[in-house]
């Protein structure tokens, strides 16, 4: 197993915290991973993308330059990564914010009105998290329950009230998932 | 011992005090100001000092003053600050001073960016400074290697008295892995520093750190010994690592962040069945010449990699000595190389074209 | 027989570099004299300059810095953070200490760095061979200001006790100079408190000394003493600029 799984979006959008709870995730299994940030020279709002590299032999580089999957959180991240996924590989767009559409027709892609699903259960700030769940659902590369216990690594201890929404942020991104994988297979 | 996630700044900081450093002193500059932050917080908490001094100038002086006071001694810096300590580099290196000073490289000349890069090769491979001196060059490209390191990096400091440099970038310092610390690390072992000027108290005579030798042939002296001692540890503390150069007709040669991009291109080379290996110097200088040189004799030819135009290719060449084509693919700016980009001149250059350095 | 006057313990019994008339053996003799009263010679660690006191290693018989130019003040900071129970002092020129080191002087006072600083004020860059300092005086000829010093083209000299006792790190200031017996008394009054005052941790504490270079003066060295008292001390008024707790 290896997924090499990019997220692009603007700083703020949280891209950067959720690479690190999806590499606690895979380090919590004893899986090898890896997280290098790269960031525009805005201490705020500028580009804040990551990549993740989840594996279960060492990794060779740390560095994502094609992934095997992408995050999209901003139009200019869909037009700038689009091209760089592998053949196959998956797409994962906050619809909530990014308008564009994907032109390759060889790679699977999954839109998530992630905003309105974190609005819908109370708390606009999971909308990562519906993303990661889906993420998960899509790949296997980590447990659900896993990436819920590494939130209590993440989260700084005042935040640990905020565990059980953001475990059903990637409860109901994971069940979207599902719905969406068995509408694509039918 | 327990396995978390650290970020590399952070794991030169937690290494450095599990080494037995308490002093910090340095400036603030992008991109290696996670570090300092760590140290702020956690040389207090060991009964260490962190001090933010008014200059990089001013904080390799710190150094100086600390390292011949007998302490284990850090700094840490980038480029433009680098530029700016060289001279109290120099005095270090004259003094015979142990100490680590970290380089988080980014692009330059000048102001250049805050991106990745290995533009410091040069400058911390010959010296840096004025003078004929050398400094001990450590080059990690993982997190738990920067970790070991910096131990290292101290007691190698200590047993040749010279200034230590370890080179990362920003890739290197922001990265996160697994690493397995030590929660109790051991107290490291006190090393007696009898040359020390830390008051004369019970000895009996008095110590002097200095550099100045106004005889030339005192200078001269001073100068042939340092050789000696820098060719000791050229003879000594050569540190690689070599990747699959079991049939090797293809060398890469990187270190540092493009050695791991390289780890890559190596495994996907050889999936398409060509016989790719890597050769990774974890020590820029003292530089593997000897080790490179008896692989010339086995391979078709050497791809140098590099976040630079073409700079360790150099003691490259100088170790192939022209037996095989030595080529270069290099990036610089901030630009990582992709594993994608570093295979295709892999599969030019084993097909015959390929451009030499 | 009773022996009245001998060299003190602190400075080793070798001949000094110096110039006839220069001013900084005296100095020299002063500090040393402090740290043998003091009994601190076995706890002293000193910082040395670039400049014409740059062998002040090879005087001083207790543990010693040479010190890249300017950068003393650093240089004894990180000593004293490393050992706070040891006698930490740097003895620079004027070149060393007001221009190239005007930084590090500036924040180790704020930073109230308990050592101590004795701060040779000879208006002149000597051992360069005679060049305009930063504490040269209006109008005075240097190799460098052959016209005389010019306002208008190098400014004003700087005034370092004045410049510094606005900074609440610094605890003890005092200008002295050492043209005459006298004030060669006052002078090492001063630099035994500005010794005391690190002693009792209270912060920083410089000593700035007047000192003749009739060398690079073109005086020979009893004009040069005249010089200094006519010329140096109405620019650079003696006395004691700062002591702990108050400012003059």
């Amino acid at each position: 197993m290896l997924e090499e799984i990019y997220i692009a979006g603007f700083g703020g959008q949280g891209a950067l915290s959720t690479g690190q709870l999806l590499a606690y995730a895979g380090l919590m299994e004893g899986k090898y991973v890896s997280y290098v940030p790269f960031y525009g020279v805005e201490k705020r709002g500028g580009v804040a993308n990551c990549g993740v590299v989840v594996s279960d032999r060492p990794v060779s580089s740390p560095i994502v330059t094609e992934p095997t999957v992408l995050v999209v959180m901003n139009n200019p991240s869909l037009e700038k990564f689009e091209h760089a996924v592998i053949p196959g590989g998956l797409i994962l767009i906050n619809s909530s914010l990014v308008e564009g559409k994907v032109g390759r027709m060889d790679l699977k892609v999954m839109d998530i009105p992630a905003n309105e699903q974190a609005e819908a259960l109370g708390n606009s700030q999971v909308a990562n998290n519906v993303i990661l769940g889906a993420l998960v659902e899509l790949t296997g590369v980590v447990a659900i329950e896993t990436v819920a216990e590494a939130l209590k690594k993440v989260l700084p201890e005042h935040h640990h009230k905020l565990i059980p929404v953001n475990r059903l942020a990637l409860e109901r991104g994971a069940a979207l998932a599902g719905e969406w994988r068995q509408a694509r297979e039918s | 011992m327990s396995r978390v996630l650290m970020k590399g700044n952070e794991a030169i900081g937690e290494g450095a005090v599990q080494a037995g450093c308490r002093y910090f002193f340095g400036y603030p500059i992008t991109p290696q100001s996670e570090l300092t932050h760590y140290l702020a917080k956690r040389l207090p908490e060991v009964g260490g000092l962190y001090m933010q001094a008014e200059s990089e100038v001013a904080s390799i002086n710190m150094v100086y003053g600390a390292a011949g006071a007998g302490a284990r001694v850090m700094t840490s810096s980038s480029g433009p600050g680098i530029s700016l300590m060289q001279e109290g580099i120099s005095y270090l290196a004259g003094a015979e001073l142990p100490c680590v000073i970290v380089n988080m490289m980014r692009g330059g000349p000048g102001l250049g960016n805050i991106a990745p890069s290995q533009s410091d090769y040069f400058q911390a491979t010959r010296g840096g400074g004025h003078g004929d001196y050398r400094t001990i060059t450590l080059a990690p490209n993982s997190v738990q290697e920067i970790i070991d390191m910096m131990k290292k990096a101290f007691d190698l400091a200590d047993k040749y008295r010279n200034p230590v440099i370890l080179m990362a970038d920003g890739v290197m310092g922001q990265m996160m892995e697994p690493v397995d610390l030590d929660d109790e690390a051991p107290a490291p072992e006190v090393v007696s520093k009898t040359w020390a000027a830390d008051g004369m108290k019970g000895r009996g005579h008095k110590n002097i750190i200095n550099s100045l030798y106004v005889v030339p042939e005192e200078l001269e002296r001073h100068n042939r010994e340092l050789g000696r001692k820098y060719a000791e540890i050229e003879a000594r503390e050569v540190m690689l690592e070599e990747y699959r150069l079991d049939g090797a007709e293809v060398a890469l040669v990187a270190f540092g962040t493009t050695s791991r991009v390289c780890r890559a291109v190596v495994e996907r080379a050889r999936s398409r069945g060509i016989p790719a290996g890597l050769i990774r110097p974890i020590a820029l200088w003292p530089f593997p010449y000897d080790f490179i040189a008896a692989v010339a004799a086995g391979v078709k030819c050497f791809l140098v990699v590099e976040m630079n135009m073409g700079q360790m290719v150099e003691d490259v060449q100088m170790a192939v000595k022209g037996l095989v084509p030595v080529h270069f693919y290099g990036r610089c700016g901030g630009m990582v190389p992709a594993a994608g980009d570093v295979l295709k001149e892999v599969e030019t250059i084993w097909r015959g074209g390929g451009e030499q350095k | 027989m009773r022996k009245v006057f001998s060299r003190p313990e602190s400075l080793r019994d070798v001949p000094f570099h110096y110039c006839p008339g220069c001013t900084h053996g005296v100095i020299h003799r002063l500090v040393a004299e402090v740290i043998d009263e003091l009994g601190v010679r076995d706890i002293a660690v000193g910082v040395g300059p670039v400049g014409c006191s740059v062998f002040t290693y090879e005087y001083f018989d207790c543990d010693m810095f040479q010190g890249s130019h300017g950068r003393a003040p650093a240089v004894a900071t990180g000593i004293k953070r490393v050992l706070p129970d040891r006698v930490v002092f740097t003895y620079q020129g004027d070149g060393d200490l007001a221009a190239i080191g005007t930084g590090e002087i500036v924040h180790a006072a704020a930073r109230g760095e308990k050592f101590t600083v004795i701060f040779v004020n000879n208006a002149i860059y000597a051992m360069t061979g005679g060049q305009m300092a930063p504490t040269t005086l209006l109008g005075q000829v240097t190799k460098t200001t052959p016209y005389g010093r010019d306002k208008e083209i190098n400014g004003f000299p700087v005034k370092i006790c004045e410049m510094l006792a606005p900074l609440d790190g610094s605890a003890y200031l005092a200008r002295v100079a050492v043209h005459n017996p006298k004030n060669i008394i006052n002078a090492k009054k001063a630099i035994k408190k500005a010794f005391q005052v690190q002693l009792d941790g209270l912060g920083f504490a410089l000593v700035e000394v007047l000192s003749a270079c009739p060398t690079n003066w073109g005086l020979d060295p009893a004009s040069a003493m005249r010089w200094l008292a006519e010329n140096m001390i109405p620019y650079y008024p003696l006395g004691e600029y700062k002591t702990p707790g108050r400012t003059l």
